[in-house]
């Protein structure tokens, strides 16, 4: 471990294309562009199958079949599959983020789902009761209840998303990666560990990041959690009704 | 694809018996940790909290960064096999704390009341009604931890231990698609193998549930 410290302190590597700072941008850079087509392509799928509970069992059978695909054999076979196709630079870094993309997707589309579905038939009775459309029921009454587990989801993708970039650098993708890849290589140890305490920092911090991120906008009225807490605190389930109507009422979510 | 298993078939039979072990191990291991630790955070509420958070910060670690910190850890040597085991029994036992603590609760206050009632004590009722009657959410626990460790051991051929991901390295570096494509599917088939295994089992331990559904 002393290894790591001497290669973290050694300022040669903190500047340059293969210093720390940009392997770090770079893997950012990966996991949030992977991350932002995860959500435009699960998020409103996931919300149509919950809302509408077409195609519920095609989500469910997705997402275990996935589970059991060994993520670095899809990695290393879409790459062969297309590198060929791909000019340049493109031709690793194309299919390394298609890999991101389809191993993110079922963790928020199974949990978005979920959530939709799981949501108190008594609460959307009682916004249908009070005149509301589809959409606003979607909106106002079931988005706010399925946010836990909507942002749960996202949790488990970016860190699904995070692992195999850092795994995508065999097949010669950037990021934290390469410290691991190319320690490897070299009979680096302290290289590799170094990249692996950064890889592992990395998942810790943007794991916390979303924990925090999620007890900020799912709203007090699903929680349960109130300023005023001890014994006024009143348990979810008592109040879900009255709560999920007034979570899309008041001060927004 | 098919040449490869006609040349190496012996490598191919290695391959896939190191990864049926690298896979099956750390969920028997870790089975055996989770329990007592499940059982622990079920019994005293106040330790469910931290125990069931430090092992999620625990799953939160990506794959390839546990294997390569084994070393430093457990002092072996960076190809050894043991990072792997070790490393996915820590993963097995980070989901299985949770659904150990979360099925045992979920067994209904009037069957423990009345297992007291009739004169088991503690030990007694936890091993003959409480865990019993939490197998099923247990058992769907270990398949989930299998069907992942299935995927997760063929990353370790990337610090040289041989099982099925050595044909992802192989084929990736003689660009064949399907030595690629081979080691998928016999990864997949592993999987499948090993989820019905413990679906099999679960079902020969609890049959009571056949008897209630075919009532």
């Amino acid at each position: 471990m002393s290894g790591v410290f001497d290669f973290l302190s050694d300022s040669a590597h903190w500047s340059g294309s293969d210093g720390i700072p940009n392997r770090l941008l770079e893997h950012l850079q990966y996991s949030f562009g992977a991350l932002l087509f995860v959500l435009l392509i699960a998020l409103p799928l996931g919300l149509f199958v919950g809302h509408t509970g077409r195609g519920a069992l095609g989500i469910a059978g997705v997402a275990n079949a996935l589970r059991a695909l060994p993520t670095f054999g899809l990695l290393v076979f879409v790459v062969i599959l297309l590198s060929g196709y791909l000019p340049g630079d493109f031709a690793y870094l194309g299919p390394s983020l298609l890999v991101l993309v389809i191993l993110g997707v079922p963790a928020v589309l199974a949990n978005t789902y979920a959530g939709v579905q799981s949501v108190d038939l008594a609460a959307r009775d009682a916004a249908r009761g009070m005149g509301m459309t589809g959409w606003q029921v979607l909106w106002r009454v079931e988005v706010p209840n399925a946010l836990p587990l909507i942002i749960s989801g996202v949790r488990s993708s970016i860190l699904q998303i995070v692992a195999t970039a850092t795994i995508a650098a065999y097949v010669s993708l950037g990021g934290l990666g390469r410290f691991i890849i190319d320690g490897l290589s070299q009979r680096d140890y302290a290289q590799m560990a170094s990249g692996a305490v950064l890889v592992a920092a990395l998942a810790l911090v943007l794991d916390l990041l979303l924990a925090l991120l999620q007890r900020l906008v799912v709203s007090r009225g699903v929680t349960g959690r109130f300023e005023t807490g001890g014994a006024d605190a009143v348990p979810i389930d008592a109040r879900k009704l009255t709560a999920s109507v007034a979570a899309s009422s008041d001060e927004g979510v | 694809m098919i040449d490869f298993l006609r040349n190496r078939p012996e490598d191919v039979i290695a391959w896939t018996w190191a990864h049926i072990w690298l896979s099956v191990l750390p969920v028997v291991i870790g089975l055996a940790i989770a329990l007592p630790i499940g059982w622990l955070a079920a019994r005293f509420r106040w330790t469910y909290p931290p125990l069931t958070n430090l092992a999620g910060l625990l799953y939160t670690i990506p794959s390839l960064a546990l294997f390569v910190l084994m070393p430093a850890f457990i002092g072996t040597k960076i190809l050894s096999p043991v990072n792997v085991v070790v490393a996915l029994t820590i993963y097995t036992v980070a989901l299985l704390v949770r659904v150990v603590a979360d099925g045992l609760n979920a067994v209904p206050a009037d069957v423990r009341a009345a297992a007291t009632a009739i004169g088991y004590t503690g030990f007694q009722r936890f091993l003959r009604v409480e865990l019993p009657i939490a197998v099923p959410v247990i058992t769907a626990g270990l398949r989930v931890a299998a069907v992942s460790n299935v995927s997760l051991v063929s990353v370790a051929a990337l610090i040289g231990v041989a099982q099925l991901g050595s044909l992802f390295t192989e084929g990736f570096q003689r660009d064949v698609m399907g030595v690629v494509l081979l080691g998928i599917l016999l990864c997949l088939a592993l999987a499948l193998v090993l989820d019905a295994t413990i679906l099999l089992i679960s079902r020969w331990l609890t049959p009571w549930r056949r008897a209630v559904a075919a009532r």
